[in-house]
């Protein structure tokens, strides 16, 4: 029998706002543990939750990024279980109406297009965290830090229209490309800002009821995504094929091995009995609200990537890689509005620039060759100043320095020689010095004027202008 | 609605609370009767009304987002049973 896999995910996207959700407390990563806490986020009795304004217009740009229709009117919800990290004893989310509803992302899959529906995203806080501390004297026992409790987030659940690990990537990727964009999480997948739930169930080709699905938890990069997916479609296949059943329930991907294991007893934990938080007033999002929010949302990837192309001229692989993150693009456009050739900006931004970063580790924000500084290097080689090999040579001084091109070419002596009798004299040396070579050309061997010109050129140490040194060489030679 | 000792033994075991066979039994009866009265409302006809979540009529508290100072660890864990360093300790939990 062959199976078709059904997935479908739940994203966690940490939201990026100063203050948490409910109170004032800081958000900022990596405080000292419990030094971000104030009665709300600990529970404390007789204390109230007030909602911070930001995260309310963070899911509107979210949900509108992604196809959703706001609601008019959501309401909080308690979402009650017991867990050392969670202080109430119960989270407060959204049940039944949550902020956005019926959105959809379109993916792109080996070529095909395929519209992936988003059943709501809805927002609510963040846990505490468990930690095993290596701590004289704890022995077994576990600590906890409430400093992320009460941390914005946002749960996008998708439907489960995705049909295998790679558009279950590819979706991911997508929903992280736009929320980055939007600058509402930073998206960092390590430090937990941006995690997701896999639901994965299998069922016979052409089957229209779904079969028991399991819950994967603890994925937190996409390569994981891929891996845990993968291998959970093939333990199901194997456990059915075997005569056995899949069972619901929660499993937890360990990245050492590749697998998934069953997260036992968690089975009766999962009556919640959400009921309408009555600390909390509902929200209501006027029309006028939402296009205020429509209007401020940034270019998205998909109209960046088609403007390039359409606008720019560029091919389909250079626009996609440039506007991979809002950063790059932003630095790409910043060096196009100093030196408005798209395709040269585009070949030194993917080239030199890229490699740059890669090799130092540094993010296009901190690159130390500024919009400013990459502008005048084109400029020089458009003015004959420098050849496009000795800006290359430039660059890597303008990485390690930060100096300006003019400044280094000037320091470096790297001036093109553009001078004809300079040139001549270098040519007529290596003339004489290669008479063999010289007669074979003449012979009609003209494979060899590659060889003067590299002759010419390396006397020189790279600054002869080499559409000079090519027109010469051709009246010396067949003169 | 009639309200089962397995209903009151569940809700028992969610809320981590342990009930003596007499107090299983009474709850049960209790429970029962105190559902039986709110069904009384069930009698309206309450076709196209919204559900009320909140007594009071009101909609959109918010507060700005900015970050305010905070208790302080010491205020944060003077009433933990237990602590070490900044942390709440509690008994090992498996997963
Ligand atoms: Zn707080």
């Amino acid at each position: 029998m062959k199976f078709q896999a059904v997935i479908g995910l739940e994203v966690h996207v940490q939201l990026l706002t100063n203050s948490k959700i409910f109170c004032g407390c800081s958000t900022k990563f990596g405080a000292a543990p419990n030094s971000q806490t104030c009665p709300v986020c600990l529970g404390l009795p007789g204390a109230l939750p007030v909602l911070n304004k930001k995260v309310v217009e963070y899911a509107i740009r979210a949900g509108l990024a992604t196809n959703h229709s706001i609601a008019p009117r959501s309401v909080f919800a308690r979402k009650n279980y017991f867990y050392p990290d969670l202080p109430k004893g119960y989270q407060i989310s959204q049940y039944e109406l949550p902020i956005c509803i019926n959105g959809h992302l379109d993916i792109e899959v080996e070529g095909e297009a395929k519209r992936i529906g988003i059943t709501r995203i809805h927002m609510e806080e963040d846990a505490g965290k468990l930690v095993h501390a290596d701590i004289p004297g704890v022995g077994d026992d576990s600590c906890v830090d409430l400093n992320r409790a009460c941390t914005p987030l946002l749960e996008v659940v998708s439907e489960p229209d995705l049909r295998s690990a790679d558009e279950a990537v590819a979706y991911l990727k997508k929903l992280h490309q736009i929320v980055v964009y939007l600058g509402i999480c930073d998206g960092n997948m390590e430090e937990g800002s941006f995690r997701c739930d896999a639901n994965v169930s299998v069922m016979p080709v052409g089957s229209a009821t779904f079969g028991t699905r399991a819950e994967i938890k603890n994925v937190n990069s996409f390569k994981f995504v891929k891996q845990a997916i993968e291998y959970e479609i093939e333990r199901q296949i194997e456990l059915i094929e075997e005569g056995g059943k899949v069972v619901q329930e929660t499993r937890l991907f360990d990245p050492n091995s590749g697998t998934t294991r069953s997260m036992r007893g968690k089975e009766e934990a999962h009556d919640y009995r959400y009921f309408p938080d009555p600390d909390l007033v509902p929200l209501v999002i006027s029309d006028d609200w939402v296009e205020d929010v429509r209007l401020s949302l940034p270019e998205l990837p998909a109209a960046r990537l088609q403007r390039y192309q359409a606008e720019l001229g560029l091919p389909f692989y250079d626009a996609e890689v440039l506007t991979a993150t809002r950063e790059l693009a932003d630095y790409f456009e910043a060096c196009l509005s100093r030196y408005p050739q798209a395709k040269p900006v585009a070949n030194w931004v993917m080239g030199e620039v890229t490699r740059g970063l890669n090799d130092s580790g540094l993010a296009i924000t901190a690159c130390p060759v500024t919009p400013d500084l990459l502008a005048e290097l084109l400029k020089l080689i458009d003015t004959g100043t420098i050849s496009n090999k000795i800006a290359k040579t430039v660059f890597e001084e303008m990485w390690q320095t930060g100096k300006a091109p003019a400044a280094i070419v000037e320091e470096k002596g790297l001036v093109q020689v553009s001078d004809t009798g300079e040139i001549e004299r270098l040519i007529d040396e290596i003339l004489a010095a290669n008479q063999g070579q010289v007669e074979e050309f003449r012979g009609g061997k003209e494979k060899v004027f590659g060889f003067f010109v590299g002759q010419v050129m390396r006397a020189s140490k790279g600054k002869a202008n080499p559409a000079v040194v090519n027109d010469l060489l051709l009246t010396k030679l067949k003169g | 609605m009639k309200i089962t000792r397995a209903d009151v033994e569940h809700v028992a075991k969610l809320a981590r609370l342990e009930l003596t066979d007499e107090e299983a039994a009474t709850f049960t009866g209790q429970m029962d009767a105190i559902l039986a009265y709110v069904d009384k409302l069930n009698e309206l006809d309450t076709a196209g009304i919204v559900p009320t979540a909140h007594a009071v009529p009101m909609e959109n508290s918010f507060r700005e987002d900015v970050a305010t100072p905070s208790i302080g660890i010491d205020n944060a864990l003077a009433n933990a049973p237990s602590r070490v360093e900044g942390f709440f300790r509690v008994p090992k939990v498996i997963e």
